[in-house]
């Protein structure tokens, strides 16, 4: 059966930001983390306040792309809920969770 | 089935070798993303949502059992333990990491498989009839001249930088089930005023932003001159097809802005300039040599009719109506054509377990001479069955899941991956056709409804094939939500048309009770049930339809 088809949340104005990727050897979907290291966990992604450590982070996601760690980096709006952060576009909520179709494929958000 | 010559094992295995190279210097940092991701593109490898995504190449959508199980080993090591059979008679697995994909193409090329060609501006994996070689309706089996079109574009210098992607569809049956005028070149295999082979060629077929239907340039062409022919489509393509634009670089797009007499002039006129060389003209004896690869099985005669098939059917409603609707025939009397259905109730269309896929190899073995054909409309085929073992057959398919008795009916429904998986998507394909699935499931819905194509497509690029649904489908994002578009009266049969918006889109929420308005609509209007759907649209027209959906104007 499938997943029941829900809404995505819709955007606002005061989005806070977190940058994400692919990881280069495997492909997986990753976000940076404070410190600058990558995590396959949303919820432990930098949460980016401010224009100056959005550029910084955004930076940052080049230079890992550089260094040979991730592809495709770039800056996602996130709002923070009861559970934890959460991508406020369905396509990035589907990155993060994993396919709707296959409940045993998924990350809950949260988790 | 074709075999690989010293040739052809050498050629891929020099390309595996290649790519093998290729990753190992992107991931020392040697390659940038910019300078690999057209290599990797060469060799099937996409970045897509959750993963790299490798699309592997299943010629002309002919499998052996040991070519299957091959795949479902790979499922099981390298990936999830699943893979998707795709719109183009290929399988896409969702999950391989890079640095294991080079195990993986060798794992391929020992069993005379590949990757290449999948992707990029080049000539695709040539399409054909799924029922190819064994329907009561051939002509002519057309896996031979697909067969010889590969080995003609595999890396071909000239054809391998073209302004767009290219894709060449062959049916040996005048009942196209291979779409072809929805391809870039379409070739139908006819007898000539002599009796002897050759096709119709339909040129500019496609469907993506821009769907058009290809025009018919030569009414017939000897098999002799395929080469030489396509040759010249070809070299006119590549010479002014646009280069400027994307999105109309297609041939279509060549063909209506240039106007199909004078497309047709012009390729007579290179076919004429390439047939002076004769350098393409194809060898009877080559001809012979590759038919011979794929010569019919040698199936034990049988009576045309099966009394176990019959008993079977009378104890079964259930075995009924698999029969009914996934058994084609043969060619051969005693013996069926067996759609093997991917569209569970409520399912994904066109994902297979590795557990399923080995089942599927092993009763390829058992009763089917060892083959398998996969469909453009995701399923799987088992071509040469005995009626005699139907019953077993089925048994063992029911077992696995794979027994759903839907071929043809609204619940075997197109499905691109969608916004579950595909990076290009702007809304989910699958989740709606499990929806569907499971509103329209009961048999005897079905069974009412009859014939009726359900196609459903993420996006623009209409992977889905939703211009060609009798109900199309094609979600877009409207301002960040999901809404799905309706087509009507598409098909990419014999009587090929591309379908008609029928009005504004509906929410997710909305969509499948209006889908279900559309069949109530065509129920209640039918002239009598033998009417299908596609008949009664093209009948009726959109208005009665449009009422029903949105009230009268």
């Amino acid at each position: 059966m499938s997943a029941p088809i829900q809404k995505s949340a819709a955007k606002t104005k005061a989005a806070t930001q977190i940058v994400t990727a692919n990881r280069l050897d495997d492909g997986l979907v990753v976000y940076l983390a404070p410190g600058g290291g990558w995590t396959e966990k949303l919820n432990e992604a930098d949460v980016l306040a401010t224009p100056e450590t959005l550029a910084a982070a955004v930076e940052a996601g080049k230079a890992a792309e550089a260094a040979r760690v991730v592809v495709e980096s770039y800056p996602i709006d996130v709002e923070r809920g009861p559970s934890g952060l959460r991508p406020l576009r369905l396509r990035e909520e589907i990155r993060a969770a994993g396919p709707t179709v296959r409940p045993d494929l998924a990350r809950p958000l949260g988790a | 089935m074709y075999r690989y010559d010293e040739f052809d094992h050498g050629f891929v295995a020099a390309r595996t070798a290649q790519f093998r190279d290729q990753v190992e210097r992107r991931l020392s940092g040697e390659l940038t993303e910019d300078q690999f991701k057209p290599l990797r593109l060469m060799n099937g490898v996409y970045l897509q949502l959750h993963a790299y995504m490798l699309r592997i190449a299943i010629p002309y959508g002919t499998l052996s059992a040991r070519q299957l199980r091959k795949l479902a080993h790979i499922g099981r090591v390298y990936d999830k333990g699943y893979g998707h059979f795709t719109t183009r008679q290929n399988i896409q697995f969702n999950w391989p990491a890079l640095k294991d994909i080079p195990a993986i193409l060798d794992e391929l090329a020992s069993v005379e498989m590949h990757a290449l060609q999948t992707s990029g501006n080049c000539i695709r994996n040539v399409t054909t009839d799924h029922f190819a070689g064994a329907a009561a309706d051939e002509i002519a089996d057309p896996r031979p001249y697909a067969e010889i079109l590969r080995q003609w574009s595999s890396i071909h210098p000239e054809f391998s930088y073209l302004p767009r992607k290219f894709k060449i569809a062959v049916t040996g049956a005048p009942s196209d089930r291979a779409a072809i005028q929805l391809h870039d070149i379409g070739l139908e295999l006819k007898r000539g005023p002599d009796g002897a082979t050759g096709f119709a060629v339909y040129v500019g077929g496609g469907q993506g932003r821009t769907p058009m239907i290809a025009h018919k340039v030569r009414d017939y062409l000897p098999e002799e001159e395929l080469l030489t022919y396509i040759e010249a489509v070809m070299r006119v393509y590549n010479l002014h097809g646009r280069r400027d634009n994307k999105y109309k670089a297609r041939i279509k797009i060549l063909v209506h802005e240039t106007g199909a007499a004078e497309i047709t002039r012009q390729i007579e006129a290179e076919y004429e300039e390439v047939r002076k060389t004769d350098l393409l003209r194809l060898p009877e004896s080559e001809i012979q040599r590759i038919a011979a690869y794929f010569a019919p099985p040698d199936l034990p005669e049988k009576p045309a009719r099966s009394g176990a098939l019959e008993a079977a059917k009378a104890d079964s409603r259930e075995f009924a109506t698999f029969v009914e609707n996934n058994v084609t025939p043969h060619k051969a009397a005693g013996y069926g054509v067996v759609t093997v259905s991917l569209k569970p109730i409520g399912g994904i269309p066109g994902d297979a377990t590795d557990r399923q896929m080995e089942v599927v190899a092993d009763l390829a073995e058992r009763y089917s001479q060892s083959e398998i054909r996969v469909s453009h409309e995701q399923n799987l085929v088992l071509p040469h069955v005995a009626l005699d073992d139907l019953p077993a057959l089925y048994a063992s398919l029911k077992a696995q899941g794979l027994a759903t008795g839907n071929a043809g009916l609204v619940t075997d429904i197109i499905a691109c991956p969608g916004l579950d998986y595909c990076a290009l998507a702007n809304a989910r394909s699958i989740p709606l056709a499990q929806d569907l699935s499971t509103r329209f499931g009961s048999p005897e819905r079905q069974k009412e409804i009859g014939e009726l194509k359900i196609k459903i497509s993420g996006c623009i690029n209409a992977c889905g094939h939703h211009h060609v649904g009798h109900i199309g489908l094609l979600g877009v994002d409207k301002r960040g939500e999901e809404v799905y578009q309706i087509t009507l009266g598409g098909s990419g049969d014999e009587t090929a048309s591309v379908g008609a918006l029928v009005g504004p889109g509906f929410k997710t929420e909305e969509v499948v009770d209006a889908v279900e308005t559309v069949v109530d609509t065509y129920l209640r209007l039918r002239e009598s049930p033998d009417e299908t759907f596609l008949a009664a649209v093209r009948r009726l027209g959109q208005q009665p339809f449009k009422e029903a959906l949105y009230g009268a104007a």
